[in-house]
């Protein structure tokens, strides 16, 4: 019988560790960050505050998102201080 | 021609002792467990086989069956083969752990002792507790006798586990009616059921942390459905399972199980519809009928989840008029759940019959000869004149 059906793990385990790193949240965005390098002081609290831990630091510095993972809740644009607002949330285009 | 090579002798024992008994030849590796009328001594003897040292069973003590359910579960994620016990309330307290141990899988074995679901409340039988259940997912047997609840534990354990189906599987048998009765009882050799039983080997297991899995991640619209729908095919699959290990269990016994009983259906003019052991007092009742030359027939479904569709149609075509009796209210305004399922099934037939429900036994109110003669009295009236008064209704009210 001809069973286009995916073959899914049985009851659903997951068998290998660590993999929530293989499934990308960034698939859920609605919205997605922008930065404005010329705004950002690097305090960083944008990364202290992503839930999704999709703010990438490089040597101290915010340099931009992971967007496989970044899911586009935009808490990371309402948590950088008033005074900067280096990241504005932007329509995604598909 | 099938070669008995299991012990003879009968003994006698209520249907809550033969099935402590099965689970003790079966020995499981849990068995998490909180006692409930009529189901208690089913806890009870069980534990004392498990304090005597006559089981190497981890027997855990829970406070509710949401709990027994829960380590059920838990145990069944760390590989071990897992049996419990419950009834009525028990049973609807586990509802929400039913769908997870269906869902994740684990081919959990649980006696159900039926018993009705308050309020009002009441400790005797009826269905509505494993009705309640029978869309969690969980294979559902039924027991017509202490015999036939004896030897579907067995059949269960091997249904559940088989690796086209891995779901759990509840037998039912009637508060009460069957679990405190006595009756005689074919035993099977222990080493006979270690055979038929084999060894459960999980593909997983928690405890294994050499290979560290995930049971119950968070599953989304992408997995979701998907993981439902393999579930939903496993379960079908269960019936060919269950044809296949009561033809085995027959080789090994000389008591063969298939997916119902016809008892006098082959050519009846009516027929009746029953599970348990009010199918039991239907045999009589028509006995009884066939003698005044009246041709009526039964059909006792053993399985009842999945639902034998096909095999009920076949079984049922040809028959004038069917009522099929249910010992629990769907509470729908249209009969009981069997009611709803047969008539269902019966709708691909061309030359449909007339199908009738009614409602009886409720709480343990008696269903004796005389009302399933009357029963089938009627429905030969509703084939005679095609006619049908009420399509659903109470019977012994
Ligand atoms: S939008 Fe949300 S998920 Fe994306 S980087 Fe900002 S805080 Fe993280
Ligand atoms: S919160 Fe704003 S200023 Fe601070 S690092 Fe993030 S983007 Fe830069």
């Amino acid at each position: 019988m001809a069973d286009s059906a995916k073959k899914m793990p049985l009851g659903g385990v997951i068998e290998k560790a660590g993999s929530a790193d293989d499934y990308f949240t960034g698939d859920w965005r609605k919205l997605k960050p922008v930065l404005d390098g010329e705004k950002c002081t690097n305090c960083l609290i944008c990364w202290v505050m992503c839930p999704d831990s999709a703010v990438i630091v490089e040597d101290g510095k915010m340099v931009g998102f992971d967007m496989e993972h970044c899911k586009g809740c935009g808490i990371c644009a309402v948590e950088c201080p008033d005074k900067i607002k280096a990241i504005d949330m932007e329509e995604e285009v598909s | 021609m099938s070669i008995v090579k299991a012990a003879t002798k009968a003994v006698a024992y209520t249907g809550n002792s033969a099935v402590a008994y099965a689970m003790k030849q079966i020995d499981p590796d849990v068995c998490a467990a909180y006692p409930i009328t009529p189901s208690t001594q089913v806890v009870e003897e069980f534990s004392g086989y498990a304090a005597d040292g006559e089981v190497s069973t981890e027997f855990v003590t829970v406070e509710s069956e949401h709990s027994a359910m829960s380590a059920c579960i838990g145990a069944a994620a760390a590989g071990a083969r897992v049996m419990t016990a419950t009834s009525s309330q028990g049973l609807a307290l586990m509802w929400e752990m039913l769908y997870i141990a269906s869902g994740l899988r684990f081919p959990v074995v649980m006696a159900t002792v039926n018993r009705a679901l308050s309020a009002p409340i009441n400790i005797h039988c009826d269905h509505s507790d494993s009705m309640g259940a029978r869309d969690s997912g969980w294979i559902q047997l039924y027991s017509e006798t202490v015999q036939e609840a004896y030897d579907n534990i067995f059949q269960a354990v091997r249904i559940a586990e088989h690796e086209t189906v891995l779901t759990p599987a509840m037998v039912c048998l009637d508060g009460f009616i069957t679990s405190h009765a006595i009756e005689s009882l074919f035993l099977i050799e222990d080493s006979k059921v270690k055979e038929f039983i084999g060894e459960y080997s999980p593909k997983h297991s928690l405890l294994d942390i050499e290979n560290p899995v995930t049971y119950g991640a968070m599953t989304l619209p992408d997995t979701y459905m998907d993981l439902k729908h393999e579930q939903s095919r496993a379960i079908a699959r269960a019936k060919d399972v269950v044809v296949q290990v009561g033809k085995e269990f027959g080789e090994l016994t000389g008591r063969t199980y298939g997916l119902m009983e016809e008892y006098r259906l082959d050519d009846a003019d009516v027929a009746v519809v029953v599970l348990n052991s009010a199918a039991g007092t239907t045999k009589v009742a028509v006995d009884e009928l066939r003698r005044k030359g009246m041709k009526a027939g039964l059909l006792k479904p053993r399985l009842y989840r999945p639902f034998p569709h096909e095999e009920i149609r076949e079984a049922l075509k040809g028959v004038k008029a069917v009522c099929v009796l249910d010992r629990a209210d769907s509470m729908s305004g249209f009969g009981g759940p069997i009611f709803t399922d047969v008539r269902s099934a019966l709708y691909e037939l061309p030359e449909k019959p007339p199908v009738v429900g009614r409602i009886f036994g409720l709480g343990g109110r008696d269903f004796k000869v005389k009302d399933a003669a009357a029963v089938i009295e009627d429905l030969f009236k509703v084939a005679e004149t095609g006619k049908v008064d009420a399509l659903t209704k109470y019977i012994g009210v």
